[in-house]
């Protein structure tokens, strides 16, 4: 190797190593912590005892998991195609407006905006059956109001709902995707005698699906690890909002119908100290959302015929 | 062989060696001998904020007029999670004050908190002075990690009004004058819905969780082996199936309804103080929010009701705790304050009238300026009361009444068919979720 080519290798590396010390700090190091602490029998205050795959086998009797994994496929089946369809329309609208486009997208925008916990708390307090408006409106017309997020039916479409309300960030993104499909090709089409239908079918979906595929997989991770508002809608819907002592208790309210994988995670690690366990169950976590991103992006790779 | 599965092996390894390096070993705590002098400067962690950070203050102004060689900094508004993340990084402040008994298990046993019984038989300090009960929830496996500050016992308010109207004029005293107080307090609207309630039953409304119940009928939670007791234990099928009767007779989806429908409980639109329900379960600190946002209400204070007449009395005590952390930098400094908080009476008294909580000293408990109000007062004498019960520490928490918690909600609900068989299932659940941490 030359003297110019090392020197070269040199500024290059040394235009990467930042990047590579922060991912080497920041996620290789707690990722290899994680799957070590993960056979380990680990309180967070004792030196650790390694215990070999026990933490694993637990999973097998674990009473809860059954219940959280549950919870969160259900949000991931139903919460990411919704948040994804309802972002479509709505850009597919928005890019119809004529007239104030811009004043409506920053409307539909501004949920994004507002913290998770807050945005939580303020629609717990929207939907609270007997005081909350939305309940109090249903009922001017004569439709007596579901109980919310106080009913084990309700409460996981309730945060869908909120979801949905801070739909801002997929559908900007939905946006400039749509606004991006060459005009002449919806003329060309339209010369053909396509529909609306037949246009969105056969030009704006294949043109927009690489945003699709980034939406589906951004969500199903994120979906994974919902933890913030379904906490947060559980403590608030629960009645003991301030309580600082047993917040796990709230978890999962009512009747464990928002009790997510993460939640459980968090429950055993930090209120049950068996950190051991709950790297097993982060550890799972990673896979399978590392797994279902694979498999999207190749089941993507096969639908396109091309790299993603 | 692929020459790079050798060397992410080595790496793999190497790291995984770091990562062990990395977790701090335990520490040897000396004590030094009787009568040392004691000063330097000390670190306090509490979760109190504002008021009550304040009032904590002003004790602590007083310790440092009589101890003018420690100088204590204060850090406020940290929880458990804070205090134990900075343990286990090999930091943390000398002192921790928890606000839960869940952690006393755990740091016992993990050592986190160093056991205090060398410097209590140095001292020669009379652990009689303190309350029964908060001894008890503050030592485990042998160990006293940890010193009762100020508790909070928890009975039954009752709404007089709510009574009056009702042409009820004295309190429930067993579990089935509950059931019939409740009845004739409860008041329904014109469309059936429940306007006002006599006594909620639910165990997810407020302050009714399983274990604040219990002393109704002294249901045990564990085994003397550290097991699930609630199969076992005859206490919890009588509680249960009280409660059931009593959900069933208001009906569970009316209840859940009404109860949706309430204000959050620490809040001025809390159900008892708006006078929506008339018989709350509740602890002493209740009665400073009563006096400030509800000045009006006309309530009383009594022991929780019972079945066996012979265990009225009682209701159920915890509080808060101190410690000293292993990786304390002046241990002896700490104890100082430790038994100048927990031990000096004119101490533990201005605690408890500055923080409105129950004093856990048997002299700081008879002082006459407490004693003066007559609902505080009742308090006070659960607390002193022999039948009163607490939930006993555990490793791994509050992770036994959590796992029991999901069944009661499944089982008011009406999910649970045949309750034998699922106390018996829940004695499992809880086993299987104790031991998740080995």
């Amino acid at each position: 190797m030359t003297g110019t080519s090392l020197r070269r290798g040199a500024t290059t590396f040394s235009f990467v190593a930042p990047a590579l010390l922060g991912i080497a700090i920041f996620f290789v190091y707690p990722l290899i912590s994680a799957i070590y602490f993960s056979f380990t029998e680990f309180d967070l205050l004792s030196v650790p005892r390694w215990v070999g795959p026990e933490n694993y086998r637990r999973m097998a009797e674990d009473p809860f998991l059954l219940q959280a994994v549950r919870n969160t496929l259900w949000m991931v089946v139903v919460f990411v195609p919704v948040r994804i369809l309802g972002a479509i329309g709505l850009s597919m609208l928005l890019v119809q407006l004529k007239r104030g486009a811009g004043f409506f997208r920053t409307i539909f925008y501004l949920p994004a905006l507002v913290p998770p916990v807050a945005a939580t708390i303020a629609f717990v307090y929207l939907l609270k059956p007997g005081t909350g408006p939305v309940n109090h409106v249903l009922e001017m017309i004569g439709i007596d109001g579901p109980l919310w997020f106080n009913s084990p039916a309700w409460a996981k479409p309730s945060l869908v709902l909120l979801g949905l309300w801070a739909i801002g960030d997929l559908m900007i993104i939905f946006l400039a995707a749509v606004l991006g499909v060459p005009e002449s090709l919806y003329e060309a089409a339209s010369l053909d005698g396509a529909n609306a239908w037949h246009r969105f079918r056969s030009i704006t979906l294949p043109t927009i699906r690489p945003v699709i595929l980034f939406a589906a997989v951004t969500g199903v991770i994120y979906t994974l690890q919902y933890f913030d508002q379904a906490a947060v809608a559980g403590s608030i819907a629960g009645g003991q909002a301030t309580v600082g002592a047993g917040i796990s208790q709230s978890f999962g309210y009512p009747e464990g119908s928002t009790f997510t994988y993460p939640l459980w995670l968090y429950t055993v690690g930090f209120r049950y100290s068996a950190l051991g366990y709950a790297n097993a169950l982060a550890i799972v976590l990673f896979v399978v959302a590392l797994a279902v991103t694979v498999i999207l992006l190749r089941r993507a790779k096969a639908f396109s015929g091309e790299e993603s | 062989m692929n020459k790079r599965i050798p060397r992410a092996l080595f790496a793999l390894v190497s790291a995984g060696l770091l990562v062990a390096g990395c977790t701090p070993a335990p520490k040897e705590n000396k004590i030094a001998d009787p009568g040392t002098a004691v000063s330097g400067t000390v670190e306090l962690w509490h979760f109190f904020t504002e008021r009550e950070a304040a009032a904590i203050d002003d004790v602590l102004k007083d310790f440092s007029a009589g101890h003018p060689n420690i100088k204590v900094t204060v850090k406020p508004g940290q929880d458990d999670s804070k205090v134990t993340q900075a343990i286990g990084a090999g930091n943390g402040p000398d002192i921790g004050l928890s606000y839960s008994t869940d952690i006393v298990g755990k740091f016992c046993s993990s050592g986190a908190w160093v056991d205090l019984n060398p410097y209590i038989a140095r001292d020669k300090l009379d652990l009689d002075k303190l309350n029964a009960t908060t001894r008890s929830y503050t030592e485990f496996g042998g160990k006293r990690c940890a010193m009762p500050f100020l508790a909070d016992a928890y009975g039954m308010y009752y709404n007089k009004d709510l009574f009056a109207k009702a042409g009820l004029t004295t309190p429930p005293k067993t579990l089935d004058e509950l059931t019939e107080y409740a009845k004739k307090l409860t008041v329904r609207n014109p469309d059936g819905s429940l306007k006002t309630v006599g006594f909620l039953p639910l165990y997810d409304f407020y302050e009714n969780a399983a274990a604040h119940l219990a002393p109704a009928t002294g249901a045990k939670w564990l085994t003397a082996d550290g097991k699930s007791a609630v199969g076992a234990d005859p206490g919890w099928k009588t509680l249960l199936t009280w409660q059931k009767n009593l959900v069933d007779w208001y009906g569970y989806d009316a209840l859940t309804k009404f109860k949706a429908s309430l204000g959050d409980e620490f809040s001025a639109d809390n159900a008892f103080q708006k006078g929506q329900v008339a018989i709350n379960i509740d602890a002493e600190y209740r009665l400073a929010f009563l006096s400030d946002q509800s000045p009006d209400l006309k309530y009383g204070v009594a022991p929780i009701p019972t079945t066996d007449p012979a265990r009225y009395g009682g209701g159920y005590v915890t509080g808060n705790i101190v410690g000293i952390s292993k990786n304390a930098r002046n241990p002896e400094a700490a104890w100082e304050l430790i038994k100048y908080l927990t031990t000096d009476d004119k101490a533990v008294v201005k605690l408890a009238g500055l923080l409105k909580n129950v004093p856990t000293t048997t002299t700081a408990i008879a002082d006459p300026g407490l004693n003066a109000d007559q609902n505080f007062k009742a308090f006070i004498d659960i607390f002193n009361n022999p039948n009163s019960m607490t939930s006993p520490p555990s490793k791994s928490g509050p992770a036994y009444q959590e796992t029991f918690g999901q069944f009661l909600t499944g089982y008011q609900s009406g999910k649970v068919a045949d309750l034998n068989q699922g106390l018996a299932e829940a004695d499992k659940q809880i086993n299987s979720v104790m031991s998740l941490g080995g």
